[in-house]
């Protein structure tokens, strides 16, 4: 048998080839070295710089950050009322979204996979999944639009002849903001977990004399646990770190944990202070996610 | 199975709650047709004057073709980047495989704030000025979980014996991965890079810290907020914006319904 005859491209890609697949972890360090390389220059080398800006200082004068380690910041933290305040009532609100993201989004899901015909179901995934790529910056702006005193929401109650209310400008416009715009990571997670619930549980379930209520507790809520809890870390996270819709929604009128990070390094330029509050925030999520990890929320990501 | 009250409670809750998630964007849309010079609802007249004042608006359009370059550098390294990653963890077993899957999903499991501010810490430190670049690294690097995260969808249901087949039937490492392993991912990459694109388009959190003087369309808008009288010609740009990213994702959706559907963000 003769070997065919490649022009010598072709050839030369050939031994190119044959060199790679001989040397498997050469292969491996080709791909693996550029987007690793990039995560830990880009990422990992900002927030290790992050962290240690936290304990630099600012010179009152000129502005410019002293690199020397000192831990003022985190002294200044621990001594400052105000900051806790704003701590507690983030993390509340945090918490406050997260449930009520729970409530809306479990039955929405459980009705996509239990009960919606399969076209319905296609087209209620699509409907939950647009909006959570859709303008950020501008569903939050339309609520300040729709909180508003004269807004859409008091034009709704005065229809059905309540109100007018003031929720302009205050937490419940807040809540109802942060609670919309992060509806649909909390859907898409519990509408994953309920999927791979199989249907014969639920008639085993009811087979062995279980009523409704009974299979929800013991089987359904147990199973969708995970995706919930996935779904949670979302939500917490990301109102958590917020500071647009404090901006938009809340006018400013009460500090949340990102807006505070945002304005001592915008408005008061003290970069180290902002680096030293930043660490709050990354603090009660690695706790979190620590938290939820038990209850398998990774594996429901 | 439910009884016939569930299943119709369900379904009311069910709509209630997309209307829920519909509502305010109609809003938004109908808003945008406002003739009057203050938003005020209801809407008593309707106009199109926002969005032609919108359309000649030479800031908006500069800050639009800012968004697009932005946009496009970012996916092009996401894409780069994401796939090898997800061939690199999907396709070898090696010491710190975990722990590196980890790290690929941290960009979006940190809030944005934690990430913009660690960025503007790096620029500050490493005395970078900050440009259209900077905003560009900060948006590659949470695009990267996204292409990463819908390769891996389809490398995962995808088996490896089909390139193996192509290796024995005598093809090279770059004939299998041209006419077997791309034609596979190739929906995938495409879903992948819609939304990574339409992630980018939509950013402002890790934009404001990183773009210096430069502006992006979200910072458009978010300084237009802050001025007084601009904001029904940001309703016009807004609805602009919803319809261009939700065009990429309605897309990736019917490319990737054949491996499970989207891996978000």
């Amino acid at each position: 048998m003769s070997t065919p005859s490649h022009p010598a491209p072709i050839a030369a890609r050939r031994r190119i080839s044959a060199f790679f697949y001989r040397r498997r972890w050469l292969k491996l360090l080709t791909l693996l070295t550029p987007p690793l390389g990039w995560l830990l220059i880009v990422y990992l080398a900002a927030l290790a710089v992050l962290l240690a800006t936290a304990f630099w200082q600012q010179d009152v004068l000129s502005g410019k950050i002293l690199h020397t380690w000192t831990s003022a910041n985190l002294q200044s933290i621990r001594d400052d009322s105000a900051i806790h305040t704003v701590t507690r009532n983030t993390v509340q609100m945090a918490v406050l979204v997260t449930l009520t993201d729970m409530l809306l989004a479990f039955p929405l899901a459980y009705y996509m996979v239990r009960v919606a015909s399969r076209r319905t179901r296609s087209l209620l995934f699509l409907g939950v999944l647009m909006p959570l790529w859709s303008s950020y910056l501008i569903k939050a702006y339309t609520w300040r639009l729709m909180t508003g005193d004269a807004g859409t929401i008091n034009w709704a109650f005065d229809k059905i002849g309540v109100g007018p209310f003031h929720i302009a400008y205050t937490t419940t416009a807040m809540w109802l903001a942060f609670s919309y715009i992060w509806l649909p990571y909390m859907v898409l997670p519990i509408y994953a977990a309920l999927e791979r619930i199989p249907g014969s549980l639920l008639e085993a379930s009811s087979d062995l004399g279980g009523r409704a209520g009974r299979t929800f507790r013991s089987v359904i809520l147990p199973l969708a646990l995970p995706g919930i809890a996935a779904g949670s870390i979302f939500t917490f996270s990301l109102t958590l770190g917020d500071y647009i819709m404090v901006d938009l929604v809340g006018g400013n009128k009460q500090d949340f944990l990102g807006s505070l990070i945002f304005r001592y390094q915008g408005v008061a330029n003290d970069l180290p202070l902002a680096a030293a509050i930043a660490l709050i925030p990354v603090a009660v999520i690695t706790v979190y996610l620590v938290l939820v990890k038990r209850l398998g929320a990774f594996e429901a990501l | 199975m439910e009884s016939r009250t569930t299943r119709i409670a369900l379904r009311v809750v069910a709509f209630a709650v997309m209307a829920f998630i519909y509502a305010p964007l109609l809003v938004i849309v109908m808003a945008s047709f406002n003739a009057a010079k203050i938003p005020t609802w209801p809407i008593a007249h309707y106009s199109t004057h926002w969005w032609s004042l919108a359309m000649h608006d030479d800031r908006a359009r500069t800050a639009l073709e800012n968004s697009l370059k932005v946009g496009a550098a970012a996916t092009a390294v996401a894409l780069l980047l994401g796939t090898a990653a997800a061939f690199a963890l999907s396709r070898y077993r090696f010491f710190g495989k975990n722990s590196i899957s980890l790290l690929f999903v941290l960009p979006i499991a940190l809030p944005g704030i934690v990430t913009g501010l660690s960025l503007l810490s790096a620029i500050s430190f490493f005395g970078i000025t900050p440009s259209l670049i900077t905003v560009v690294v900060g948006h590659a690097t949470f695009c990267i979980v996204v292409v990463y995260n819908n390769v891996v969808a389809r490398l995962r249901r995808s088996s490896v014996s089909f390139e193996e087949a192509s290796m024995d039937l005598g093809a090279d490492g770059w004939q299998t991965f041209r006419y077997v392993s791309l034609p596979n991912l190739a929906t995938a990459l495409v879903a992948g890079g819609l939304l990574a694109f339409a992630l980018s388009f939509d950013e402002i959190v890790v934009t404001n810290f990183t773009a210096g003087f430069q502006e992006t369309l979200p910072l458009w808008i978010y300084n237009q907020f802050r001025l007084p009288n601009t904001a029904q010609e940001v309703n016009a740009v807004a609805v602009f914006v919803i319809a261009l990213t939700a065009l990429p994702v309605f897309l990736a959706q019917r490319l990737m319904r054949d491996s499970g559907g989207l891996t978000g963000r």
